[in-house]
């Protein structure tokens, strides 16, 4: 039954650490493209 | 979009197949029991490792040939997704591990080597972090890239030339090391799935890359504009304005 615990905690581990680094790399490029847009714009209007 | 979405299907369905094998169909261990399928990931993450550590070897070396910026754009992107992967590995190991050795890590030769590559390669991402003129940051990280990368070929031989707590290779280690075919199958789709997900991880993480190039294009584009317009003399009537 311990074993299973372990098993379970490694499963859940490789999917925490994949979500969360799928999620922060997502946000940045959120993040980069209202950036993108404002420059962009900014551009135009100078 | 269609290919995209279709591309999430089949590694979904991957992913699933992948688990359900290495879960239910692989065949229990003798001596480790079901504790073992850890393995499945454990070294399906080593393998990913390998390859994006390689990925940014390949890059370092066309970045310092060609000097192009998008050879700079991968080699980051990849170290980025390594240790990503790197860490699955670092953290499924004492997972095993404590179970089975009864200690949740040692500093034996493969864990030292591979406790050292993950931070050379932590060190090459927060150097970049320290250094703002692009050129000089992309020559520095790739000469650093490539330093980092010695200890790749060191962690993959280190439990072949050194017989410590880590298990010795059950894949290409000679005679003596081999596994269950039926285990070979599953840990190769494992493998592949693996793979799979990390093509569209790091294809998404060179975008930010690119993303962010392009910012600092623009930024700097409306930098010099600004300070054309400051360097113009200021019109003294409105007909020289005009």
């Amino acid at each position: 039954m311990k074993d299973f615990q372990f098993l379970f905690t490694a499963w859940i581990c490789v999917w925490a650490v994949f979500f969360l680094y799928e999620t922060t790399v997502a946000r940045r490029i959120s993040k980069l493209r209202d950036e993108l847009n404002r420059l962009k714009q900014q551009l135009r209007e100078s | 979009m269609k290919s995209r979405i279709a591309l999430a299907a089949f590694t979904a369905a991957l992913i699933i197949c992948a688990g359900y094998l290495a879960l239910y169909v692989a065949p229990v261990d003798i001596r480790q029991g079901q504790i073992y399928r850890i393995f499945y990931f454990h070294i399906s993450a080593w393998v990913s490792t390998f390859t994006a550590f390689t990925i940014v070897f390949v890059s370092n070396v066309a970045y310092l040939a060609t000097r192009r910026q998008r050879w700079d754009s991968l080699g980051v992107s990849a170290a980025e997704v390594g240790i990503a992967c790197c860490s699955i590995g670092l953290i499924t190991g004492p997972l095993w591990g404590k179970p089975v050795w009864g200690i949740w890590w040692t500093w034996d030769a493969r864990l030292t080597t591979t406790f050292i590559m993950w931070l050379m390669y932590i060190s090459y991402l927060m150097l970049r972090g320290l250094l703002e003129d692009p050129r000089h940051r992309a020559s520095l990280s790739a000469v650093f890239g490539i330093f980092a990368f010695l200890d790749v070929p060191l962690v993959y031989m280190s439990n072949r030339l050194f017989r410590t707590q880590h298990p010795g290779p059950v894949f290409f280690g000679g005679p003596d090391s081999s596994v269950d075919p039926r285990m070979t199958h599953v840990l190769l789709v494992c493998m592949i799935a693996v793979l799979v997900i990390m093509i569209p991880v790091l294809v998404d993480r060179y975008r930010v890359e690119c993303m962010r190039n392009e910012v600092e294009e623009l930024r700097q584009e409306i930098e010099l504009r600004s300070l054309d317009a400051q360097s113009r003399p200021a019109p003294r009537t409105v007909k020289e304005a005009l």
